[in-house]
């Protein structure tokens, strides 16, 4: 009887464990959670300066008022940036005229020190970026780049080939300036609709 | 009174043993927790899934062995209760989540340095000499069968599970756990058909 009481307790707390160290059974890793995480409680961002693909300087604050859709990249990396880049290249396209710039603002961030003005612009052009509405930007002081990479989440190593491993996703930031949603970047289609309803 | 004894010195011999294994299993978890010792262990997937938390957990067994192998056993009927606790514990730390957790966050580290001996070490190495064969079976058969799988999911996920770790770090853990399921399973194919068997058990 002791026996079989110990079990059924061990079972019923193990579970409960378990539950709450996947969010019940949402997420098993680290992205899951930062996503869900965001989601229940959205975060301010730091006021960061960044220097765009033309060289002016430049705040996410300034966005506040308008829907702001922020990526992670770096301009030498040929997969996982390059679906990036074509997925806001996508949404400039298909949002109704006037709307970008306006009520939606795009900024792809370069989390790689080798990133200069010039690879910006030669990335913007790539994906025919118009910087007024889509500004491909590098933060300039370090220590900025590491607050701002914290508060995102985003996680980078860099591989023995001269390239990194990150985190890939579009971070959805509203109105008042507050990180809200993050969702894969891929399809684009799913982007559009979640901005759709922000619109 | 020679009958007291005689229990008295065997009782000292076994004291001595069991504090020369608790020895051992503690100086394993200080030497694993070395900083060099970890940079090495935790710079890769493998290392760190299928090196460190096992030498975590195997010093745990040690001291299981030595300090409480008498202890807690009304509570532990045939071993099963002590394999449940370490069976949730192995389970909650092969969530990629927590393994990203342990080296992000210090605190998260420490705790793997505690639980993985104490809660999946230490009730292993007291529940296991008390399971029945039968029992022992049972849990070598799942072994092999969920590193197959764990493995084959590493290998075939095209996404990355663990921000802190390389996707090709990952489909190489994959296949190092299908390698070792398939050395497992080689052993007990062995013992199954080359084996000595005991008639008696």
């Amino acid at each position: 009887m002791r026996g079989a009481i110990t079990i059924v307790a061990l079972l019923i707390s193990g579970a409960g464990v378990l539950w709450a160290a996947t969010d019940g059974l949402q997420v098993i890793t680290a992205e899951g959670a930062r996503r869900l995480a965001i989601e229940d409680k959205p975060k301010p961002l730091p006021a960061v300066l960044l220097t765009d693909q033309r060289g002016e300087a430049f705040r996410l604050q300034d966005f506040q008022g308008s829907n702001l859709l922020v990526e992670f990249i770096y301009t030498r990396c040929v997969t996982l940036c390059t679906s990036l880049g074509e997925t806001f290249e996508e949404v400039a396209r298909k949002l109704p005229d006037g709307t970008l710039g306006h009520q939606v603002h795009m900024v792809s961030i370069s989390f790689d020190p080798r990133d200069h003005m010039d690879d910006l612009k030669e990335y913007g052009e790539r994906f025919d970026a118009e910087p007024d509405h889509w500004r491909i930007a590098r933060v300039e002081n370090h220590d900025e780049l590491k607050l701002l990479l914290n508060t995102f989440g985003i996680t980078v190593i860099p591989d023995r080939w001269g390239n990194f491993e990150h985190n890939a996703a579009v971070h959805f930031v509203d109105r008042q300036g507050y990180l809200d949603k993050i969702i894969d970047h891929d399809p684009p289609s799913k982007t559009l609709e979640t901005l759709w309803k922000r619109l | 009174m020679e009958a007291a004894m005689m229990l008295m010195r065997r009782v000292n011999l076994s004291y001595g043993q069991a504090c020369l294994k608790t020895a051992i299993g503690i100086s394993l978890i200080t030497l694993l927790a070395l900083p060099a010792c970890r940079a090495l262990l935790e710079s890769s997937l493998i290392n760190h899934m299928l090196v460190q938390i096992p030498l975590l957990a195997l010093a745990g067994w040690m001291i299981g062995k030595g300090m409480f192998s008498s202890l807690f056993q009304e509570w532990n009927e045939r071993g099963i209760p002590g394999l449940l606790i370490a069976l949730f514990a192995m389970l909650f730390w092969m969530i990629p989540r927590w393994l990203d957790a342990a080296l992000s966050e210090p605190l998260w580290e420490v705790m793997k340095f505690i639980t993985v001996p104490l809660l999946i070490g230490i009730p292993l190495g007291i529940s296991w000499p008390r399971m029945s064969p039968f029992s022992r079976a049972v849990v070598w058969a799942n072994a092999i069968s969920m590193l197959v799988v764990i493995g084959w999911l590493y290998v075939a996920a095209p996404v990355r599970v663990c921000n802190n770790y390389l996707v090709n770090q990952q489909e190489a853990f994959g296949y190092t756990a299908m390698m070792l399921a398939l050395a497992i399973a080689a052993y007990w194919i062995g013992v199954v058909f080359f084996g000595k068997w005991d008639k008696a058990e």
